[in-house]
């Protein structure tokens, strides 16, 4: 780390005592438009993340993940949303910072990577504009220094050859590249927090590895702490520390990613687990989907918004206020305890399930280059 | 890059195809070269239109004569002037000039006028076009109700306005040309940057904490430059023919030594029964001018727009 950037982490805002470096508290956001009911899109989610600590959110298409992060940012557009809670970032809450404030911490202290990286650079400015402008801007660095940290950024992201690179648009780069060019700017000046909104998602397979690896790599060396949003849960298995898993707005598991695979229990939490191909099962045990879609889903005023998915789910699901709690002694014993908002959590009712969807031992998932983790 | 392979594949003429080796790996703007290079009509265009260029620049060199003052006064007769000869291309106009100099020297007051005021349409329409449409809000609304209503007035009427505001001059017919032309620019700039705002790449620039005002200016403005560049090749061809309009009604240059094609349109107006090549000829030099701005605005509209080729 060079001199400069340590004279700003000292200069950096200290996270009080007993506090998480980003905590995020009952975060709801609403979409209101004119003449239309609002939406609500994230319905007072909660979780905390320490420096070093890579936390997943994991849901499917729809269920407020990206919003999540993009609330966290302030990055919602202003007219249209409505968002309450708290979101403190360092000791400040950084949905009543002044926007000023809000944008001097984004892309200094707060980064992010996007999903795709074909559309998320500007196709007519070269790389090396795009990589120096965030140095530029936040370190208060020349042309020529920024451009030499550039290079040092790509270098560092592995892309081979960077002063070239530097002077290359994007559509000269591919698509692993460019999501490695956009990494290399979230994190150039080395941000306190990174949120990672699929960054694989639209990469194929052999990158998706790569470029996993090299987020893994470059959080552990300096600390970051990681918000890592995915659908995938071969990435949460092979990075994540701690993982949320959001249904319709709400967190409903929480736990170690241990716990987690090991007994899921949201039922919800153990459908996803069953629609991942299993390496450790010789394809002897069948894929089990879950039925259904995200917009199959009761308000969370009425029950568990799952019931209409769930093959468990009977009328006590059908009752306001189910809490996010340890739902056994030895949940609660873990750190943190591993929660779920669940009437009828798996694997501690008696009830049987279709076969197939019963948690059994840990489950081993695919990583997205093949190899096999077990959490 | 995969979809502006899979262009210029479908749009080579078969049996001419690319190795595809070549084509990959190139960008957009190589591919839209391509497809300039490959069109006929931006030939002729840029043909026409460097040919203009040319002569407007070269005027000296290429005229035989002075511009100024009716050297031949004395071979015009109320019922005729002398046509072609040797001395003499086109023959001569009905003061006296030889009318080869005057379309000559008319050249450059068309270059000079009709690129002058497209240069400060565009500019005008630049500024109200990144306020209306990098801004927004109330600023958007207050900047396209002037547009509108600069919109509504006819574009000639506006530029007599104008000439007779400024007073008689090419000045007030740069001006005029250019008023005319900023409403078009300053909205064709506000539909493009609000279709930039939703851009991926413009989100993940608010993430790295940069200035509204330097997302705009320094990102979202050059990728929306390309439209604009073909709008003002188009304009061109219209300022040409505005230019002649304006000076064929009375609202140009005051001085009769100056050569421009629409004057003398007003000139040969008088003797047109008896000598219509006075008029053909710099009717022809309008036309063939406007129409090689034309052809190359449009095959670099649809060199820029993979979808206008169908």
């Amino acid at each position: 780390m060079s001199a400069a950037a340590d004279a700003r982490r000292a200069g950096a805002l200290p996270v009080p005592p007993g506090e998480s470096l980003l905590s995020v508290r009952d975060l709801r956001v609403q979409f209101v438009r004119r003449g239309a009911a609002p939406v609500t899109a994230v319905d007072g989610v909660s979780f905390d993340v320490g420096a070093g600590e890579i936390l997943g959110l994991v849901g499917e298409s729809g269920c407020g993940k990206s919003v999540t992060s993009l609330a966290v940012m302030g990055l919602l557009p202003r007219r249209s949303s409505r968002v309450s809670g708290e979101v403190r970032f360092a000791g400040r809450d950084l949905l009543t910072l002044p926007q000023q404030q809000l944008r001097d911490l984004r892309g200094r202290e707060l980064g992010m990577v996007f999903q795709d990286p074909m559309t998320s650079l500007n196709p007519v400015l070269t790389l090396g504009t795009q990589v120096t402008e965030v140095l530029r801007r936040h370190e208060g660095m020349g042309r020529r220094e920024a451009r030499e940290r550039a290079a040092d950024l790509l270098r560092g992201v592995g892309i081979p050859d960077p002063a070239r690179r530097l002077g290359e648009y994007p559509h000269q780069l591919s698509g692993g590249m460019r999501q490695r060019a956009l990494i290399a700017i979230a994190l150039a000046c080395r941000p306190r927090l990174l949120i990672a909104d699929e960054p694989t998602t639209a990469l194929d397979v052999t990158i998706q590895a790569q470029v996993l690896d090299l987020l893994q790599q470059l959080v552990r060396e300096s600390g970051t702490a990681m918000v890592l949003i995915t659908h995938d849960l071969g990435v949460v298995a092979g990075l994540c520390d701690r993982v949320d898993v959001l249904y319709a707005g709400r967190v409903v598991e929480s736990a170690n990613r241990r716990d987690l695979f090991a007994a899921p229990r949201h039922r919800y939490t153990q459908g996803l687990l069953g629609s991942v191909p299993r390496t450790d099962a010789n394809g002897k045990v069948p894929l089990t989907p879950i039925p259904g879609s995200v917009r199959d889903m009761l308000p969370w005023a009425d029950g568990c918004a799952f019931l209409p998915r769930c093959h468990r789910g009977d009328d006590a699901c059908r009752t306001a206020g189910i809490d996010l709690e340890p739902r056994a002694g030895a949940d609660a014993a873990s750190t943190p305890p591993h929660r779920a908002r669940c009437v009828h959590p798996a694997g501690l009712d008696d009830a049987p399930g279709p076969a197939g969807a019963q948690p059994a031992g840990a489950h081993a998932v695919a990583r997205p280059d093949g190899a096999e983790v077990r959490p | 890059m995969t979809a502006a392979t899979t262009v210029t594949a479908a749009t080579a003429e078969p049996g001419q195809e690319q190795p595809p080796g070549r084509v990959s790996g190139t960008g957009r703007a190589r591919a839209s070269w391509d497809r300039l290079r490959r069109d006929p009509a931006a030939w002729v265009g840029a043909a026409i239109v460097t040919a203009f260029v040319v002569v407007a620049v070269a005027a000296p060199l290429i005229a035989p004569y002075e511009p100024a003052g009716s050297q031949w006064i004395r071979q015009i007769t109320p019922s005729d002037v002398p046509g072609p000869s040797e001395e003499h291309l086109l023959g001569l106009d009905s003061f006296g000039s030889d009318l080869f100099t005057q379309l000559v020297y008319g050249a450059r007051q068309s270059l000079v006028i009709g690129v002058v005021s497209t240069l400060l349409g565009l500019l005008a329409g630049t500024v109200l076009g990144v306020l209306s449409g990098g801004i927004g809000g109330w600023v958007d609304t207050a900047v396209m109700r002037v547009v509108d209503i600069m919109l509504s007035v006819p574009a000639l009427l506006l530029a007599v306005s104008v000439a007779a505001m400024v007073g008689r001059s090419s000045t007030s017919v740069m001006v005029a040309i250019a008023v005319a032309q900023v409403p078009i620019f300053a909205r064709l700039l506000r539909a493009s940057l609000l279709s930039q705002r939703g851009q991926d790449y413009v989100l993940a620039l608010r993430s790295l904490g940069l200035r509204e005002r330097r997302i705009v200016v320094s990102h979202m403005l050059p990728n929306s430059l390309g439209p604009l560049l073909v709008q003002a090749t188009l304009v061109l061809a219209t300022a040409v023919i505005e230019v002649a309009a304006l000076s064929f009604l009375g609202l140009g240059d005051p001085d009769p030594a100056v050569a421009e094609w629409g004057r003398m349109l007003v000139k040969a107006q008088e003797r047109l029964q008896n000598d219509p090549q006075l008029a053909l000829w710099p009717g022809v030099c309008i036309a063939v001018t406007a129409l090689g701005f034309t052809l190359l605005g449009e095959s670099l509209r649809q060199a820029l727009d993979p979808r206008a080729r169908r």
